[in-house]
């Protein structure tokens, strides 16, 4: 963002620290962006590991930190935590279900100094949210909202869309005005980890996507002022690819509960990779130095159309995960992309799974991200 | 255009969204707010510090003044707070 006073954003600092505390999680969201294989990491990082972490990243220049997971609640040392990161200077950020959370223990995060809380929802309706986050959450959540915002919080709201609730898109955005957010995120789902072993059930229709962005366009004028409302398209549509954490290890750093740094929450599933752990090494190293971190930044690992394009500059070659999925290559261009070779063999597929009628992608049951799921992919070789 | 929000008698406050810091690693003024931040210009930096919710612009302005002497600051001073005012970074408090 280009603004009057300000100056280009610099490349080259892990700006946004993504502290994924723990994969535990109440909820079941088939369209989670954890590994399948999450139940193989149970050795979560100690409260000392990770204030280790924090200290380390904000020092090389992390700003923002948002605190996720799974559900960050789960961890009791999340109020030491939040008030280490804030001492340390960090905008901090909560990324919450609110499943686990009561009045006490917001208090608790504003004295602790926290900066911001984001709910999810997964509907509007509290039978569908129910049933997709395969808990009964639906009420709660709604209180927690409220009790966030009588704390004063500045209140993003974040709902996940896809085929099986986009038509409810205008319920669920005044659901958001009426809980008076102050930001409202629509992200459209991105098929990785359990959403892309879902995608089949997930993807909505072109139709349905006009009618919603139509809708969504239309609540963003007449909110203008009051609530800000960010609609993200699903990139299967696209014919350019979105620039994928703007460039691999450029701003973005995830820590995995276990430790493991990763360049982007997904990335933990490309092949040829010893992602570096916090336990043996320091953050500086693993941003700076580490094979890992380094394997696709800048444009030398590229390969054609990306090497030649003028526009590799803007989105980086796209997202490296999409690129091996559909691929098999990871640094191949991402197939989004209209330049690719792959990009026809995408729109075929988009074609083939938004063909099936509603009802008989409804009728199919989900597979909903659980401990006991996760065993079975393994299991059957597939995670 | 609308007209000026930002007069000699506005005194203008950090809107509550955002966190205005020192950001060593940046070697700037920032303002955080929920998953962003913007990086702040050396004067950009020198008008927001100044500001506190009680000192009115013309105030702000003597201090500028006499912080940076000889310098025509006045114009720039007024688009910076109206473009800041624009983007919500600031408000302005009620005159009592």
């Amino acid at each position: 963002m280009a603004t009057a006073g300000s100056v280009p954003s610099l490349q080259g600092k892990p700006l946004w620290l993504l502290a994924e505390l723990t994969y535990r999680c109440p909820l079941q969201c088939p369209y989670c962006s954890n590994p399948l294989e999450f139940a193989r990491f149970k050795n979560e990082l100690d409260t000392d590991q990770w204030i280790k972490v924090l200290r380390e990243a904000r020092k090389l220049g992390a700003a923002q930190l948002g605190f996720s997971g799974g559900e960050p609640l789960v961890r009791p040392d999340l109020e030491i935590l939040i008030a280490e990161a804030r001492g340390l200077g960090y905008y901090t950020n909560l990324i919450t279900s609110g499943v686990g959370m009561d009045e006490a223990r917001v208090a608790a995060f504003k004295e602790a100094g926290l900066d911001h809380i984001q709910i999810s929802f997964q509907a509007s309706d509290e039978e569908l949210n129910n049933y997709l986050g395969g808990t009964d959450s639906f009420a709660h959540k709604y209180e927690m909202a409220r009790v966030v915002k009588k704390y004063d919080y500045p209140m993003v709201l974040n709902i996940v869309i896809h085929r099986q609730n986009i038509d409810q898109i205008e319920d669920i955005i005044r659901m958001t005005v009426d809980l008076d957010a102050d930001y409202v995120e629509l992200a459209s789902t991105q098929y990785y980890g359990w959403s892309k072993a879902n995608a089949e059930l997930l993807l909505p229709t072109r139709e349905q996507l006009a009618r919603a962005e139509r809708i969504a366009h239309e609540y963003q004028d007449r909110m203008q002022g009051r609530m800000k409302i960010l609609y993200v398209v699903p990139d299967y549509y696209e014919t350019r690819p979105k620039a994928c954490m703007n460039g691999w290890g450029a701003v973005f750093l995830t820590i995995a509960p276990d430790g493991a740094a990763l360049p982007c929450h997904a990335a933990r599933q490309l092949p040829g990779f010893d992602f570096p752990n916090v336990r043996d090494h320091s953050i500086e190293w693993i941003w700076n130095d580490s094979p890992a971190f380094s394997r696709y930044r800048g444009f030398d690992w590229m390969q054609e159309p990306c090497r030649s394009c003028p526009e590799k500059t803007k989105d980086f070659g796209g997202c490296r995960c999409q690129a091996f999925m559909m691929t098999g290559d990871a640094t191949n261009a991402d197939p989004v992309c209209d330049k690719s070779a792959h990009h026809a063999r995408l729109v075929a597929d988009v074609d083939r799974i938004t063909a099936q009628p509603l009802e008989a992608v409804r009728a199919k049951p989900l597979l909903f991200r659980n401990t006991k799921n996760s065993r079975a992919l393994m299991r059957d070789g597939k995670a | 255009m609308t007209d000026a929000v930002v007069t000699a008698d506005t005194v203008p406050r950090i809107a509550p969204l955002y966190r205005f810091q020192w950001e060593e690693a940046q070697a700037c003024h920032v303002l955080l707010y929920p998953e962003g931040m913007v990086r702040l210009s050396g004067s950009a930096g020198e008008i927001m510090q100044r500001i506190d919710g009680r000192t009115p612009v013309a105030s702000l302005l003597t201090a500028l003044r006499t912080a940076f002497p000889g310098v025509d600051l006045e114009p720039d001073v007024y688009t910076f707070l109206e473009t800041a005012y624009g983007h919500g970074w600031i408000r302005t408090v009620a005159a009592g």
